[in-house]
């Protein structure tokens, strides 16, 4: 940002006939961008708020005529958003801390203990991004519904979302690159220190590896909020679905502003972590994307 | 990388002795518990990926050659799934509806955020808002994204037909026609996912170095010439890796079709994810839904081993 030079030479950009161009262009960008990205979610939210006749009609109303709240609480009365809320955030919570848990422990294993057979491990989490996740989803199903030697099945329980969230070999992965930077000085005085193993990771490797875990936490909280397919095929129990699944499922049969109530609340956490943690998220994106 | 860790000291008793490289005298019991420790740590990542990931890779070719109900000792039919899924009508439909919305994806998918990503590397107003924007669609839940479009292409009083008519253009059937119905489903696709690419294209224009342009300008290249022998060459690279990645994910494509057109009209948007759902939960069929798995993930294994490839040799060919 620091005045680098790009496509257009600044000296172009600094005539008249430049700078005419430029702001054309510059609000060009602005109308379309807030025509394609910021008025469908602006026609949702106050969508929500019209009338069922108004929402109805053609042509359509820009402002609603009446702002009516009552779709909103209808939406978190009858279609019990609170509890599908609450499922997902369970689930959510439930996978970040599993992957955190074992995919660190595992990452640290793999980088630091040097276990036999370590280089074939990793090969093989390696391999399976090559199996993309969405082709698999049959045979998951039915080992998620008849575990391999202790025969039960997980079907409608939350650990069938928290247990195959560990299994990600990309954030693993990552995990493992961050913890192979750390110098070895660091682990070794530590160790002559008499520290044992689990208390180095706890208090100098994950100290020291904030940045990663924070995007590893972000990408494991996204992943299991904006899921459909997998909840949709373990969660058959309506009271144990998330909000996602729950959504498609009531869509059919309900009122549209209450629909559209609901979706925007749906929305609101994901959108709101964005919000807070957008810095993170655009600087996480367009990092991890030119370093693979 | 330069921050040094909140290190607690811990302190050092005369029982233990350094133990940093294990000594060589004593291999035995020592590199054993060791082992055993290295081993603890992976145990619960070891049992998931086993569990979750390679044993149903492995699961998938098997049951694609069995008669696979739950419950019961499966039954083995040689090829009789794949002969099965090959005749039934929807197989082709749902081959074509996901290469077509792949091919169509990869287009405007590729084309729409590469431009919007160059005009905003040149505006120097507003980037924090620009970026923000265009991630927003992202954030919002995929299923929440196709009900509103679903609700957006509503024949009646959708947004999609009332903005053509406030043109005065002539109204389309969108998700209701059968040859309109993929497309619609497209731009719901890369109105979604749209957000990631262009930031990625954005990192990646900030990485070229300005004076190849300015070297470019000195040999009189135009605005055009400019960008096809300076930008594209210099960002081929991560526009490989992104479409390889996009192929990947739209071939997996199913919320969409399922959300919005429940695969109609007459099967114009059934897609092959989509018909290893129905096989699994419709006909109960899980020999079939095994078998058209395998189909896919042969030839998502092809893209994909590719894409690793090109991420593998990427790191050492930033100046080609």
């Amino acid at each position: 940002m620091s005045g680098t030079r790009t496509l257009v030479s600044p000296a172009a950009l600094a005539r008249p006939r430049g700078k005419a161009v430029y702001w054309t262009v510059f609000a060009t960008v602005v109308l379309l961008f807030t025509l394609a990205f910021l008025f469908p979610v602006y026609w949702m939210v106050t969508g929500a708020t019209k009338s069922p006749d108004e929402v109805a009609r053609t042509p359509p109303t820009l402002v609603p005529e009446n702002w009516h709240l009552s779709a909103y609480t209808d939406a978190w009365d009858l279609m019990q958003l609170p509890q599908h809320l609450w499922n997902t955030v369970v689930q959510a919570a439930g996978a970040w801390a599993c992957q955190l848990v074992f995919c660190t422990a595992a990452a640290y294993a793999l980088s630091r203990l040097r276990p036999v057979f370590g280089k074939v491990i990793l090969g093989s989490v390696l391999a399976t991004l090559m199996v993309p996740a969405q082709a698999l989803v049959v045979p998951k199903y039915l080992t998620v519904a008849d575990l391999p030697l202790i025969h039960t099945s997980l079907l409608n329980d939350p650990l069938a979302i928290w247990l195959p969230a560990v299994a990600n070999a990309f954030n693993l992965y990552l995990l493992k690159r961050f913890f192979d930077r750390i110098p070895r000085d660091v682990l070794e005085a530590a160790e002559i220190d008499g520290a044992g193993k689990l208390r180095i990771l706890t208090s100098i490797v994950l100290p020291m590896s904030r940045p990663v875990l924070g995007v590893v936490s972000i990408f494991a909280l996204v992943a299991v909020w904006q899921d459909f397919l997998w909840p949709l095929m373990v969660f058959s129990d309506t009271d144990k679905q998330p909000i996602s699944v729950a959504l498609v499922q009531l869509s059919q049969n309900i009122q549209l502003t209450v629909l559209i109530a609901a979706m925007v609340i749906a929305s609101i956490p994901m959108v709101a972590l964005f919000l807070v943690f957008q810095r993170h998220i655009i600087a996480g994106i367009s990092a991890g994307s030119t370093k693979g | 990388m330069t921050k040094t860790a909140e290190r607690r000291p811990v302190r050092a008793t005369a029982a233990h002795p350094v133990q940093a490289p294990p000594p060589a005298g004593v291999p035995g019991r020592r590199r054993l518990a060791e082992q055993a420790r290295a081993y603890a740590f992976l145990l619960g990542g070891l049992v998931c990926f086993a569990l979750f990931s390679w044993y149903p890779a492995i699961r998938a070719v098997v049951i694609a050659f069995q008669k696979y109900t739950p419950g019961q000792t499966p039954e083995w039919v040689g090829t009789a799934n794949f002969t099965r899924v090959l005749h039934d009508p929807e197989f082709g439909a749902a081959w074509r509806n996901t290469l077509t919305f792949t091919l169509l994806a990869l287009l405007i998918g590729f084309a729409v955020p590469f431009a919007l990503a160059l005009v905003l590397n040149e505006l120097r107003h507003a980037r924090a808002f620009f970026r923000v924007v265009v991630y927003l669609p992202v954030m919002i839940p995929p299923v929440v994204s196709a009900l509103l479009w679903k609700w957006f292409y509503d024949p009646g009083a959708g947004l999609a037909n009332e903005a053509l008519r406030a043109l005065h253009l002539p109204t389309s059937n969108w998700t209701n026609g059968a040859d309109t119905a993929l497309v619609s489903l497209v731009l719901v696709a890369t109105w979604a996912t749209m957000g990631g690419t262009v930031l990625i294209y954005l990192a990646a224009l900030q990485s070229i170095p300005g004076e190849l342009y300015e070297a470019a300008e000195l040999d009189g290249a135009n605005l055009l010439q400019r960008i096809r022998h300076v930008t594209v060459p210099q960002t081929r690279f991560v526009i490989l890796m992104l479409m390889l990645l996009q192929i990947i994910a739209t071939m997996q494509v199913f919320t969409e079709p399922f959300v919005i057109t429940g695969g109609g009209p007459e099967n114009a948007t059934v897609t092959v994810l989509y018909l290893i759902y129905k096989y699994a939960f419709l006909y109960n069929d899980f020999g079939g839904a095994c078998a058209l798995s395998v189909m896919l993930l042969v030839l998502l294994g092809l893209f994909s081993a590719g894409y690793l490839r090109l991420t593998r040799s990427g790191s050492g060919e930033e100046d080609a």
